[in-house]
């Protein structure tokens, strides 16, 4: 069963030009213990999704569609106490930037224990105790609980950052580039800790990035994301070797690669177009080596090939991937 | 922290040293003859002149005189007012307990009342709370503290007679013990509104902005994500930060209530150090507003350092400036 299952999920924010539609009828699913990679380039919705999980979309921002089953309970549906429940407990985020997400003026302990407090109701000394342990568990050392976040270095404080979103055990983390804007050294430091901390909490993981080679190493499935729907959605191994969505394949050839062949790394011309006033029909036309006169006119359905889905008209016709 | 401090104190002596330099100079630099202004009378004879010249510490060199100055105000000797012929040491002490209780009684009410209403206006933001808030603390920032003084006077003691017109005590009442004290503090009333008015308004303001650029920090949102009730994350991780802003500007505001002081003071005829600057100006009496100026002085930077201390207490990136 899945764990959770977002379907046809809209969200708009509203603006005097008229709504941009920065996630329109996007639908995926991910089963338990699944690590699903949610990618694309910036402004295409990873983010807005991310906090809609949380129910974070504060406006101008506005969920007008769709619903969010988690553990078959639309959340969209809660009461705010009841998905404060959820937040933290159940569903945790770690955030990209982790240089502003801890509080100043509270010590790391404070901050992890904080949490624990409200959603096991244990004592302090309990919860100030269970800290260090979690501080130990990232690397930190549990002799840092007494520390202010300025005494960390940004990988340090994003390892705070995991030390709270896994204290509660919660069975979803959402990890919203959670190592951009590290060092390569420290990048690969977290991904093992989060490799580490999935295997130990069997976690479920939504891993947002616009990192290729970080998803391909982590992620079971990934859900490929242009101007706010999905392109693809595929599983990991079968999305790189053999791309569907004309997106899909661009991204993945303007990636160098270490291994094989020195190609040629191929950028993609233009740029994504407006959400406010999107062109009719398909909105990768304008960039796509294979446009067609009905890519032009009608929004491609979602096609099944394989267990894969893809949003583009070359499968109208064919079972078969054609690029 | 004791390195901390060390500097502090280093750094405050430097200040009012520099402080009591300037304000020997200014007044020097003051035109015309002070002793000739007291003794206009033709009769008095050169000789007593120049005696009184010596008495009043206005002999000899500039430099002379300033070594004098310096030399006596290390043993707490701050001249004779030309006015009451008196220490200028005596004169401000017997003024300073009335307006110390006026002004801190009425700033820690103006911060107590303004941090609140700034505090739940940017919680509110954009709600009706939020926009009634903000309309009535703009209306009381912009009205002058002796504006609003003499409209508090005309309203509550003059038309409605609640209050009385002036002074700090109810004149040949004889009143002892507890009522005495009542006494006091219904002469306060009027006047410490006057002040505390001013500064809730600008209080509100300023709390409420800082909620709202506190409210848009990432670590808010951190702590919403972890579940936290709305409460505890308004009370410990949102108004936490919001103060800071205020702790320095009550620093800032202790200086600027001088103003205050002196216009509520006035308005209001309330014997404190406020009224008698304005006294000491029309008696131009130098020694009493050099004396008054330094006891300012000291009093600000004396309340910077404390000011200083409580926020390295409030704000741990500070302590590690050491």
């Amino acid at each position: 069963m899945a764990l959770l299952e977002v379907k046809d999920l809209s969200i708009y924010y509203q603006m005097h030009r008229g709504d941009a539609k920065a996630v329109d009828g996007v639908s995926f699913s991910i089963k338990e213990n699944e690590t699903l990679g949610l990618i694309g380039e910036s402004g295409c919705g990873k983010t807005t999704i991310a906090l809609s999980l949380l129910r974070f979309i504060r406006p101008p921002g506005k969920i007008t569609g769709g619903s969010i089953i988690y553990n078959g309970t639309n959340i969209l549906d809660l009461s705010e106490d009841g998905m404060r429940r959820l937040r933290g407990n159940e569903i945790a985020i770690v955030r990209q930037e982790a240089q502003n997400a801890l509080n100043p003026v509270l010590t790391v302990g404070e901050q992890i224990a904080e949490q624990i407090i409200e959603h096991d109701k244990v004592d302090k000394n309990t919860a100030w105790q269970r800290a260090k342990d979690q501080l130990e568990l990232v690397g930190i050392g549990a002799d840092r609980v007494r520390s202010y976040p300025h005494e960390f270095s940004g990988g340090m404080r994003q390892r705070v950052m995991i030390a709270i979103a896994t204290a509660n055990y919660p069975k979803l983390l959402i990890l919203d580039e959670p190592i951009t804007g590290l060092d390569v050294i420290v990048q690969r430091q977290l991904l093992k800790l989060i490799a580490d901390l999935r295997d130990r909490f069997e976690l479920t993981i939504i891993f947002i990035a616009h990192d290729l080679s970080v998803i391909a190493e982590n992620c079971d499935r990934v859900v490929v994301m242009y101007a706010g729907k999905v392109a693809e959605n595929s599983n990991t191994s079968d999305l790189y070797h053999k791309p569907l969505h004309p997106y899909s394949s661009a991204l993945i050839s303007s990636y160098p690669s270490i291994l094989g062949e020195r190609q040629e790394l191929k950028s993609i011309p233009g740029a994504p177009p407006s959400l406010v006033n999107p062109p009719p029909g398909c909105l990768f036309a304008d960039r796509c080596e294979h446009v067609m006169d009905i890519c032009r006119q009608k929004i491609p359905p979602e096609y099944d090939i394989d267990g894969r889905s893809v949003a583009c008209h070359l499968y109208e016709h064919s079972k078969e991937p054609q690029v | 922290m004791r390195n901390f401090l060390i500097r502090k104190v280093i750094a405050s002596i430097v200040t009012l040293y520099a402080i009591v330099t300037a304000n020997f100079v200014i007044f020097r630099m003051a035109p015309g003859d002070p002793i000739r202004m007291m003794f206009r009378d033709p009769r008095v004879s050169a000789e007593q002149l120049a005696e009184q010249t010596e008495k009043f510490g206005l002999s000899g060199s500039l430099w002379d005189q300033y070594l004098a100055y310096m030399g006596n105000l290390l043993q707490g000797d701050l001249g004779l007012s030309f006015w009451q012929k008196r220490p200028v040491i005596d004169v401000i002490a017997e003024r300073i307990p009335q307006t110390l209780m006026l002004v801190l009684t009425a700033l820690a009410l103006a911060v107590l009342i303004g941090t609140f209403f700034g505090a739940l206006a940017g919680w509110k933001s954009g709600k009706k709370t939020d926009s009634i808030i903000l309309s009535t603390s703009l209306t009381l920032y912009s009205i002058p503290s002796f504006a609003m003084g003499i409209v508090l006077l005309m309203v509550f003691a003059y038309i409605l007679t609640i209050f009385p017109l002036g002074g700090i005590r109810t004149p040949a009442s004889g009143f002892t013990g507890i009522r005495s004290v009542l006494d006091v503090l219904w002469h306060m009333i009027l006047p410490a509104f006057s002040i505390i008015l001013w500064y809730v308004g600008e209080y509100i303001l300023l709390t409420r902005s800082s909620m709202l650029d506190v409210l848009g920090q990432d670590y808010i949102l951190t702590a919403r994500a972890k579940g936290l009730r709305e409460r505890l994350i308004r009370k410990r991780h949102a108004l936490r930060n919001a103060l800071l802003p205020v702790i320095t500007i009550t620093g800032v505001n202790l200086g600027f209530a001088v103003a205050g002081i002196i216009e509520a003071e006035t308005v209001f005829s309330w014997p404190g150090v406020g009224r008698l600057i304005y006294d000491a100006v029309l008696k131009r009496d130098y020694p009493l507003l050099q004396g008054v100026f330094l006891v300012f002085a000291a009093a600000i930077i004396l309340a910077n350092f404390v000011i200083d201390l409580i926020y390295s207490f409030v704000d741990p990136r500070i302590r590690v400036g050491e």
